[in-house]
């Protein structure tokens, strides 16, 4: 399997040639910006593009079918429109963070795809506290969303914010239990480690019951986290017309547009880097022939293909289900996600110390 | 019959006794209140349903003619109250009596200027706060001078008014708070995706819990029934399609058959059935229609799409044999518009036969759902007795027990000769008002199916002169609406224009409910129940 870290590392030497350190660092992490970047944009139509085609389908409609060969360049169109729109600024906000606020959101979203491990060796964050760095840097994004909601000066998206703030905090806590769980049962919270180690297997398998009950946890949490339906009651429009971006427009809307589909895209990543092997492929213990053909197909195929995956199955909960009630969401996180995920937590340890795994 | 007549004239014997469609008692103004509570609460008359609340301009007096219903007796009795003060005329309430009285009274309020002793909150509810005079009086100046267009915008009163009646007979004006000093109060409305049209909600919340909810219409008021004052009878049909657009063929066709009524002209057969048939399947698009729009409400986006689907269906029929889509103009006194396209009969033999297994489907995709299901069950509940009381009726009724099917109560056109059965539910609450909707889908079908091979031949209306002079008289008609029973009243002096045209509209009395139901709900419970109770604003704003 290539191993994308001979490019990385040729790049680096290539540049130490010619530079001082300083300079090939900063050099690099030019590079890197920009890499990540105009990725994160990519994905971001991508991502677009296809929720359009696959909510169409869903609903008996064609999707987008103007713009290009099969609407492919609807969200490029789309994009230089929202690009090229007005920032309203309202009255009696607060400018600062008013302004503030979707920059937050797009940082803590930005920070969490840098720890994406795209394939062997194409990883730009990798160090020993992976998961619990992602944690972190992933709830930033909470208090984008509430400045927004509170600088807005608007009823409906103060509403907005607070359902939000206490979605985000109630199904962060069942996020972090069900990565616990792949934590204690892998024994390491580096992200290339937790690749390498499913090389035997993905943990979902390896890790049988307690593993496939941490994966819906987190399936269930992570959707609720992206304030993706049916769990969209920040922004359910039937209720308060667009949430906590009602006063956004133009790019600064974009911004909340983009992370949303990138936070989608994060949350299928991190599901199938904890679950599912992330770019690792599938290989069966003893059926060599076969771990030799499934190890020709990139990495990067496999991790995207295993994110797109989990992205299609978070988009199929959002076209088919009905909104949740703010107390039935918080009544499905208290009641029920948590105490099963402090049991199944109980669980992993329990087949770690035995060692009743595969 | 007799025993009503009696018993009021026993209790009151000031009330004067007149002939007409039902029997008519014309009331002293400040004995109403107590003859409204008698007929309320004796034991063989039982009249709990205020059908109709008419203001009315008599040229001489201002008042009101109330149309009582029991709806155990299923007997009807009409009250007149008038006041010769017209300068400063005031009634008394019966919204302590009957619920649904609170906003009729206060249209009336609106539109003649009578204002009423006991009612919570004297305040207009179509027009603007500073509009000027009361435009359903005869003696109203419709200059644009009088109202000019307004370049303000319209104050929102935080208080309102109640007159209440003093020990020594004077009367005394208290100034009454909307909501409490530091409540939360958040706008939902006019332009907001879940009011399902411009409607506006004044809600005072709590957190997420809803306090009291003020209800503001009006925002797209034509005044229709002052223009219908001023049309000819044909002329006035041609506004009903314009009301609940849902419903455009009952509405029509209660408009008509009122006229008819009056004329006591005979409508062919074939007319009868092809209005039944127009009727059912006028109904089966709003409650697809229904059903569309509360999934989206409730977030299932997918299932909305499947609504509108086989809804284009019914449009298609439609469009053939009417010429439109919208506002398809059918209905006509004396019968229908045109006869029936070639091809109506085997679409809607198609129609019927796809029907079936897309409910199907509509169920797996929604009904089932265990989401869908926990935010229905229990939401907004509504009491057989509220039902009665604010005249919910329609699918909103009848999933509270009330059997209120006008078909079934006092069959027209073509009912009496069809087999159906009348989709009751006791739970009352928005999952039950859901499935006796998609229900009565069923039993529509069940109608159509009866129908549609057995249209009569023969003419498809009977000719009528252009101008028509309906004979003096108060004519009122019920048909069963998409959403509920709707009523035309209509008085005649004779003339070839109506003297007063009034809508009774469902949608009316079901605002009139939304207060009352979300107290103590979710703000998603609003919305919730507004959709289950289905109502249409052009009904509302008439």
């Amino acid at each position: 399997m290539f191993d994308f870290s001979i490019v990385t590392r040729w790049i680096d030497t290539f540049l130490r040639e010619y530079m001082p350190e300083w300079g090939a660092l900063l050099v690099e992490f030019v590079l890197i910006g920009v890499a990540l970047l105009l990725l994160y944009a990519l994905i971001a139509l991508a991502l677009i593009y296809g929720e359009r085609k696959i909510c169409a389908f869903f609903q008996c409609r064609l999707g987008p079918n103007r713009v290009g060969p099969y609407g492919l360049f609807q969200s490029v169109a789309d994009m230089i429109k929202i690009l090229i729109k007005e920032l309203i600024s309202i009255k009696h906000s607060d400018r600062f963070l008013f302004n503030l606020a979707p920059y937050l959101v797009i940082l803590a979203s930005m920070l969490t795809f840098g720890c994406m491990p795209f394939g062997r060796g194409l990883q730009v964050l990798d160090f020993n506290i992976g998961v619990f760095f992602i944690m972190a840097v992933s709830s930033i994004g909470v208090l984008g969303i509430l400045l927004a909601g509170w600088s807005s000066n608007n009823k409906f998206t103060l509403i907005g914010a607070m359902r939000s703030g206490a979605q985000m905090v109630s199904y962060e806590l069942s996020i972090g239990l069900s990565m616990l769980a792949v934590v204690v049962f892998a024994g390491t919270m580096q992200t290339s480690q937790l690749v390498e180690l499913q090389s035997r297997g993905w943990f979902i398998f390896t890790g049988h019951i307690p593993m496939i009950i941490a994966f819906v946890i987190y399936l269930i949490a992570g959707t609720a986290e992206t304030n993706r339906g049916p769990f969209d009651l920040p922004e359910a429009e039937s209720e308060l017309t667009a949430g906590y971006h009602t006063e956004y427009s133009g790019i600064h809307f974009g911004f909340y547009y983009l992370a949303e589909y990138l936070n989608m895209f994060i949350v299928a990543g991190i599901a199938s880097l904890l679950f599912l092997g992330g770019w690792m492929p599938l290989h069966i213990g003893g059926w060599d022939a076969f771990n030799q053909v499934m190890d020709y197909i990139p990495s990067v195929v496999w991790f995207f293909g295993k994110t797109a995956v989990v992205m299609f199955i978070i988009m199929w909960f959002k076209w088919t289900f009905p909104r949740l009630r703010i107390d039935q969401l918080l009544n499905l996180e208290w009641k029920y996600l948590v105490p099963i995920g402090f049991v199944n937590l109980l669980l992993v340890v329990l087949i770690t110390i035995f060692g009743i795994h595969f | 019959m007799a025993n009503i007549q009696e018993k009021i004239a026993a209790f009151l014997p000031e009330a004067v006794y007149e002939e007409g469609q039902y029997p008519t008692f014309a009331v002293p103004a400040e004995k109403l209140p107590a003859l409204a509570r008698y007929l309320h609460d004796d034991g063989e008359l039982q009249f709990d349903n205020l059908a109709a609340l008419v203001g009315m301009d008599w040229g001489e007096t201002l008042g009101v003619v109330y149309y009582l219903n029991s709806v155990k007796y299923n007997h009807w009795v009409i009250l007149k109250a008038a006041t010769a003060d017209r300068k400063d005329p005031i009634l008394y309430s019966v919204s302590d009596i009957w619920a649904n009285a609170n906003f009729e009274e206060r249209e009336v309020y609106d539109f003649y200027g009578i204002r009423f002793i006991g009612h919570p909150d004297m305040r207009r509810i179509f027009l603007r706060e500073d509009w000027n005079g009361y435009p359903l009086r005869k003696d109203y100046d419709t200059s644009r001078e009088n109202n000019p267009i307004p370049e303000t915008n319209e104050e929102c009163a935080d208080t309102t008014i109640s007159l209440a009646m003093s020990p020594d007979g004077k009367v005394e004006k208290k100034v009454v708070d909307i909501f409490e000093k530091n409540d939360y109060i958040v706008n939902i409305g006019p332009q907001h995706p879940a009011t399902h049209g411009v409607l506006r909600f004044r809600t005072s919340l709590e957190g997420e819990i809803i306090k009291k909810v003020d209800v503001h219409c009006g925002y797209i008021h034509r005044g229709i029934e002052k223009l219908w004052e001023g049309m000819t009878y044909p002329q006035t049909l041609h506004m009903t399609d314009r009301l609940d657009y849902l419903s455009a063929h009952q509405n029509r066709h209660a408009l008509c058959m009122c006229i008819e009524d009056a004329l006591q002209l005979e409508v062919p057969q074939r007319a009868q059935y092809i209005r039944t048939m127009m009727d059912e399947l006028m109904r089966i698009s709003s409650h697809l229609l229904f059903f569309s729009t509360l999934c989206m409400d409730l977030g299932a986006l997918t299932a909305f799409f499947y609504g509108f689907r086989e809804r284009e269906l019914v449009l298609d029929i439609f469009e053939e044999t009417c010429g439109a889509r919208m506002s398809m103009n059918y209905n006509t006194i004396g019968g229908v518009m045109a006869d029936i396209h070639p091809d109506f009969q085997r679409k809607v033999k198609e129609f019927i036969k796809i029907m079936p297994a897309r409910l199907k489907e509509y169920n797996e995709v929604f009904t089932g759902n265990v989401i869908a299901r926990n935010r229905m069950i229990g939401v907004g509940h509504l009491s057989l007795e509220d039902a009665i009381r604010y005249n919910a009726t329609g699918p909103t009724g009848r999933a509270s027990g009330w059997a209120c099917d006008v078909r079934k109560r006092t069959p027209y056109a073509a009912y009496d000769k069809v087999q159906f059965d009348e989709v009751l539910s006791h739970e009352g609450d928005s999952y039950a008002r859901y499935n006796v909707r998609l229900e009565e889908i069923v039993q529509s079908l069940h109608i159509l199916e009866q129908l549609v091979d057995n249209i009569p031949e023969g003419d498809y209306a009977v000719k009528t002169k252009p101008i028509i002079k309906v004979p003096e008289g108060r004519y009122f008609k019920q048909v069963e609406a998409s959403r509920g029973a709707f009523g035309i009243y209509l008085e005649s002096r004779g003339d070839k224009t109506p003297y007063r045209l009034k809508v009774v509209s469902p949608g009316f009395a079901l605002v009139g409910v939304v207060d009352h139901l979300v107290r103590g709900a979710k703000i998603a419970d609003l919305i919730t129940i507004g959709g289950s109770l289905d109502y249409v604003v052009p009904d509302i704003d008439r």
